[in-house]
C-alpha cells in the first residue's frame, strides 16, 4: 500500500496541494513548439527547469526532445537575462541553425520581468537572427495555469508571430482546389495528429494542422541522429494560415485563445469545439468540417463510424452503468465525460489540476442528467489525493488517467487506463490515436480488455467462461 | 559589533543623514563599515569622496562568484570601510534579489569577521521595505537595530509607518529592533510635536531631530560629510549629537504599527494646531 497514509474522511483543504493532478506551464509551451518544423524550443530560465521539461516530454515519447536554456545564474537574476538570451540566440543559430527558435519564459524570468519581445528585437537589430530565421515567444510562468495554459499560450504564439493577413490572390489560388480550413487540433498526441489529418483529407479538405509534432515525437529509426526531424508545420505554411476559410479549434482550453487571435488578427471566423474524442463529439468535429469546408461525408467515413457503433451495442453488456474515476486535463476530460456517457457507464468522480472555471460547466454539460450524482473539480486542491479519497469512500470499477494514477489504481485493486499526460511506463499513446471514430474504436478496446480481463480474473471456476 | 540598518521615504535623505551618522561615530574612534543596499550605488559617495567604487555586483557579473574582499570594500573618511551592493539598470533584472545576493556574498567573505574589529555595520537601504529583497538586512539577525529617517510630511510618516509593519513581521523570528526614528526636517509645521507623538504611538522615541540647513547641500557638492567638509558648522554637531544618541541608545523595541486613519488623525491634530 504505497498511499497507505491516504484517509478516507475527506476534510476541507485550502492550502494544500497532494500530488497535483497538473504540471509546468513551459512543458505544454515546449510540446506546442515542437510542432513547428525545424524549431528549437528555448526555456529562458535556469537549467533545471529546461532538464526537467526535457525529461518529462522524452520519457512520455521515448524520443530525445532538444531544448536549449538561456543558463540562469545568480548574476542573470539580478541584473536580468537579456546578454543570456542573446548570447544563447547567436550560439543556437551558429551550431545548431534551426529555423525557428521558440522562447518560453520560466517562473525566475517571470518574476524578474525579463521583456522578452524589446530582446527579440535587440538580437533582431544585432544580426543575431539569420535572415529567414524566427525567434518567438510565450510568457509562461507555472504560478499561474498549468500546462495546458503553456500549449495554449504557445498556440497563440504562432498566430501572433506567423500569421499574415488574408491575400486575396492567394487565397483564390490556394483555395483553387480542395477549401481550406485550419484546425488547431489542441494538447494531442502526434498520432491523434495524424489522425485528425486523415480524416480532413478523406473529406476532401485542405488542412493546416497546426501545431503539429506528427513525424516529431514520433519519428522513425533511421540510423542517423537528427537534431529536427522531417515533422512539423513549416513557418511558409503558418504564414497562411489567414488564407483559410475558417478555423475549428479543439479543446477549449488549449486552442481557443489561438483561434480567436486569428480571428481578430485576419478575420477567419473560427469554431471552437470539444476535443473529438468518442462517438458524439467526432459526430461534430465531421460536421464541422462539412459545414465550414462544403463537402460531403465519405462513405469511408460513415463505415468507421458504423463499426464503432456496433461495437458499442454488442458490448454494451459489459460497460452498462460502470463506474469510472477519471484526471487530467480538461479538455481530454470533458470530451471522455461525453464518451463515457455515450456508452452507458457512469463517471463518478473527475479532477484536473489546470485551473479553469469553466470547466465545471462544461463536464455539468457532458453528465447531463447525471450532474447531480458525480463529483467533479477543478483547480489548486482538486488533486489526486482528493479522487483518491473518494474512491476510498466509494470504489470505482475503473480509473483513467496519466501514469500517476498507477498508486491508486495498484492500492485500491481497480482497472486502469493509461491516457493522457504523461504516460511514463507504457507506449501505444504515441502511435496510436484516441480521436475520431477509429480512436474511440480503440479506447471501446481498451476499457473492455480491461473489464474483460478482470472478471476472467476474478470469476469462480464454474463460471469461468470462454465465449464473453 | 552593532548592526543597523537605514530605512526611510525614497529621497527622506538616508544616506546623507547615514553617511554624516557614521562620519559622526568614526571621529568619536568608531570602527565602522557601510554596506549600500541602493541599486544606484550612491550610499558612500560623501565618505569615499566621489563615486569611485566598484560594487559587489558589478564585481560578481564580471569575475564570477571568485570576488575578492578588496576589491568592493573601499576606505573612506578615516578608515570607514565602504561597500556598495549595486544593481541592475533602472527597468531590468531584480533589485531585491541583488540585495540578497550581495548581503550574502558579503557573510561569504567574511566582511564582518571578528579579525575586522568593526563596531558597527550601517545597510543604507532604498526606500521602503516593497519585497522581500529590500528586506534582506533585517532578516536572519544580519542588522540588528533599525532607525527609520522620517520627516513631518504625510507620505514620509506613511512610508515609516509601513516599514514599521515590515519590523514586525521580522521581529520575532530574526530579532531585528527600531531603535527610533531620526526626523531628518523639511520644515513642517510642528515637525518636532509630530514625529515626537508618531515615535509614542509607534513605542519608539524621536532619537533626533536634525534640523534642516544649506551646509549639508554644500557638503555634497565638495562629496563630503559636513563633519569633513566643515567640522565647525552647526550642522556638523547636530550629527555627532545623533552619532552619540545612537551609540548610547538602549531603548529597542518591537514597533506597533498604526492603522491608516490614525495616522491621518495625528496629521490633522498637529498640521491644523499650527
Amino acid at each position: 500500500m504505497l498511499l497507505r497514509h491516504t484517509p478516507t474522511e475527506v476534510s476541507e483543504r485550502r492550502s494544500l496541494t497532494i500530488n497535483p493532478a497538473k504540471t509546468c506551464q513551459p512543458i505544454g509551451a515546449m510540446y506546442a513548439a515542437l510542432g513547428i518544423r525545424d524549431c528549437l524550443p528555448h526555456s529562458h530560465g535556469s537549467q533545471g527547469c529546461c532538464s526537467y521539461h526535457r525529461s518529462t516530454l522524452t520519457r512520455h515519447y521515448k524520443e530525445p526532445v532538444m531544448a536549449s536554456t538561456s543558463s540562469f545564474t545568480e548574476g542573470a537574476s539580478v541584473f536580468g537575462g537579456q546578454s543570456n538570451l542573446l548570447q544563447s540566440l547567436e550560439t543556437i543559430f551558429s551550431v545548431y541553425k534551426p529555423r525557428v527558435v521558440a522562447v518560453h519564459t520560466t517562473c525566475l524570468s517571470e518574476t524578474i520581468g525579463d521583456d522578452i519581445p524589446q530582446i527579440i528585437a535587440k538580437a533582431k537589430e544585432e544580426g543575431k537572427i539569420p535572415d529567414g530565421a524566427f525567434v518567438i515567444h510565450a510568457n509562461t510562468p507555472s504560478y499561474v495555469g498549468s500546462h495546458v495554459t503553456g500549449f495554449s499560450t504557445m498556440v497563440k504564439s504562432m498566430v501572433d508571430y506567423f500569421a499574415e493577413p488574408k491575400a486575396p490572390t492567394r487565397a483564390v489560388v490556394a483555395d483553387a482546389g480542395a477549401p481550406r480550413l485550419n484546425i488547431i487540433p489542441g494538447w494531442v498526441e502526434p498520432a491523434d495528429m495524424r489522425e485528425i489529418k486523415r480524416i480532413a483529407t478523406a473529406m476532401g479538405i485542405q488542412a493546416l494542422v497546426f501545431p503539429d509534432t506528427s513525424g516529431i515525437t514520433d519519428a522513425p529509426f533511421s540510423g542517423r541522429a537528427e537534431m529536427f526531424p522531417a515533422g512539423g508545420v513549416s513557418v511558409e505554411a503558418l504564414a497562411t494560415m489567414g488564407d483559410a476559410r475558417a478555423t475549428v479549434a479543439l479543446g477549449p482550453t488549449a486552442s481557443a485563445a489561438a483561434a480567436s487571435a486569428l480571428e481578430l488578427k485576419c478575420d477567419v471566423p473560427h469554431e471552437t469545439m470539444e476535443l473529438p474524442i468518442g462517438l458524439s463529439a467526432t459526430d461534430r468535429f465531421v460536421d464541422a468540417l462539412r459545414r465550414r469546408g462544403g463537402v460531403q461525408v465519405p462513405a469511408a467515413l460513415e463505415e468507421e463510424r458504423g463499426q464503432l457503433l456496433d461495437v458499442m451495442s454488442d458490448m454494451h453488456q459489459y460497460l452498462y452503468q460502470k463506474r469510472v474515476a477519471l484526471f487530467g486535463d480538461p479538455d481530454q476530460l470533458v470530451a471522455l465525460t461525453e464518451f463515457l456517457m455515450d456508452l452507458d457507464m457512469d463517471p463518478v468522480y473527475i479532477v484536473t489540476g489546470t485551473p479553469t472555471k469553466k470547466f465545471e460547466d462544461r463536464i455539468r454539460h457532458a453528465l447531463k442528467d447525471r450532474a447531480d450524482r458525480a463529483k467533479f473539480k477543478q483547480g489548486a486542491t482538486a488533486d489526486m489525493f482528493l479522487l483518491h479519497q473518494w474512491i476510498k469512500n466509494e470504489s470505482v470499477d475503473l480509473l483513467i488517467g496519466n501514469t500517476y494514477g498507477k498508486y491508486i489504481a495498484r492500492d485500491e485493486d481497480v482497472p486502469f487506463l493509461r491516457l493522457g499526460f504523461p504516460v511514463l511506463d507504457r507506449i501505444g499513446h504515441v502511435y496510436f490515436p484516441t480521436v475520431g471514430y477509429r480512436g474511440a474504436l480503440r479506447l471501446l478496446e481498451k476499457m473492455l480488455d480491461l473489464f474483460l480481463d478482470r472478471q476472467d480474473r476474478d470469476a469462480p471456476e464454474e463460471s469461468f467462461e470462454l465465449v464473453m | 559589533m552593532r548592526k543597523v540598518a537605514i530605512y526611510g521615504k525614497g529621497g527622506i535623505g538616508k544616506s546623507t543623514t547615514t553617511q554624516n551618522t557614521v562620519a559622526g561615530l568614526s571621529e568619536q574612534g568608531k570602527k565602522v563599515m557601510v554596506v549600500g543596499c541602493d541599486p544606484k550605488a550612491d550610499s558612500t559617495r560623501l565618505l569615499l569622496g566621489g563615486l569611485a567604487q566598484k560594487t559587489v555586483l558589478d564585481t560578481l557579473r564580471e569575475e564570477g562568484e571568485d570576488v575578492d574582499l578588496d576589491d568592493v570594500c573601499k576606505p573612506g573618511f578615516r578608515g570607514t570601510l565602504c561597500v556598495e551592493s549595486g544593481g541592475p539598470e533602472p527597468g531590468v533584472g531584480c533589485a531585491g534579489r541583488g540585495i540578497i545576493t550581495s548581503v550574502n556574498l558579503l557573510e561569504q567573505l567574511g566582511a564582518y569577521q571578528e579579525d575586522k574589529n568593526l563596531d558597527y555595520v550601517f545597510y543604507d537601504v532604498l526606500g521602503d521595505v516593497v519585497c522581500g529583497g529590500f528586506a534582506m538586512p533585517i532578516r536572519e539577525g544580519k542588522a540588528t537595530e533599525i532607525y527609520i529617517v522620517v520627516s513631518g510630511e504625510m507620505m514620509a510618516m506613511y512610508a515609516a509607518n509601513n516599514i514599521c509593519k515590515g519590523i514586525v513581521k521580522f521581529a520575532e523570528a530574526g530579532g531585528v529592533r527600531l531603535g527610533g526614528l531620526i526626523c531628518n526636517s523639511r520644515k513642517v509645521d510642528n515637525e518636532a510635536e509630530m514625529i515626537g507623538a508618531l515615535a509614542d504611538e509607534l513605542g519608539t522615541q524621536m532619537i533626533h531631530f536634525v534640523p534642516r540647513d544649506n551646509d549639508v547641500q554644500r557638503a555634497e557638492i565638495n562629496r563630503k560629510t559636513v563633519i569633513e567638509w566643515k567640522p565647525e558648522a552647526p550642522q556638523a554637531d547636530q550629527y555627532r549629537h545623533l552619532a552619540r544618541s545612537i551609540d548610547e541608545n538602549d531603548m529597542f523595541v518591537i514597533p506597533k504599527p498604526l492603522k491608516v486613519d490614525r495616522l491621518e488623525t495625528l496629521l490633522l491634530d498637529y498640521g491644523l494646531a499650527a
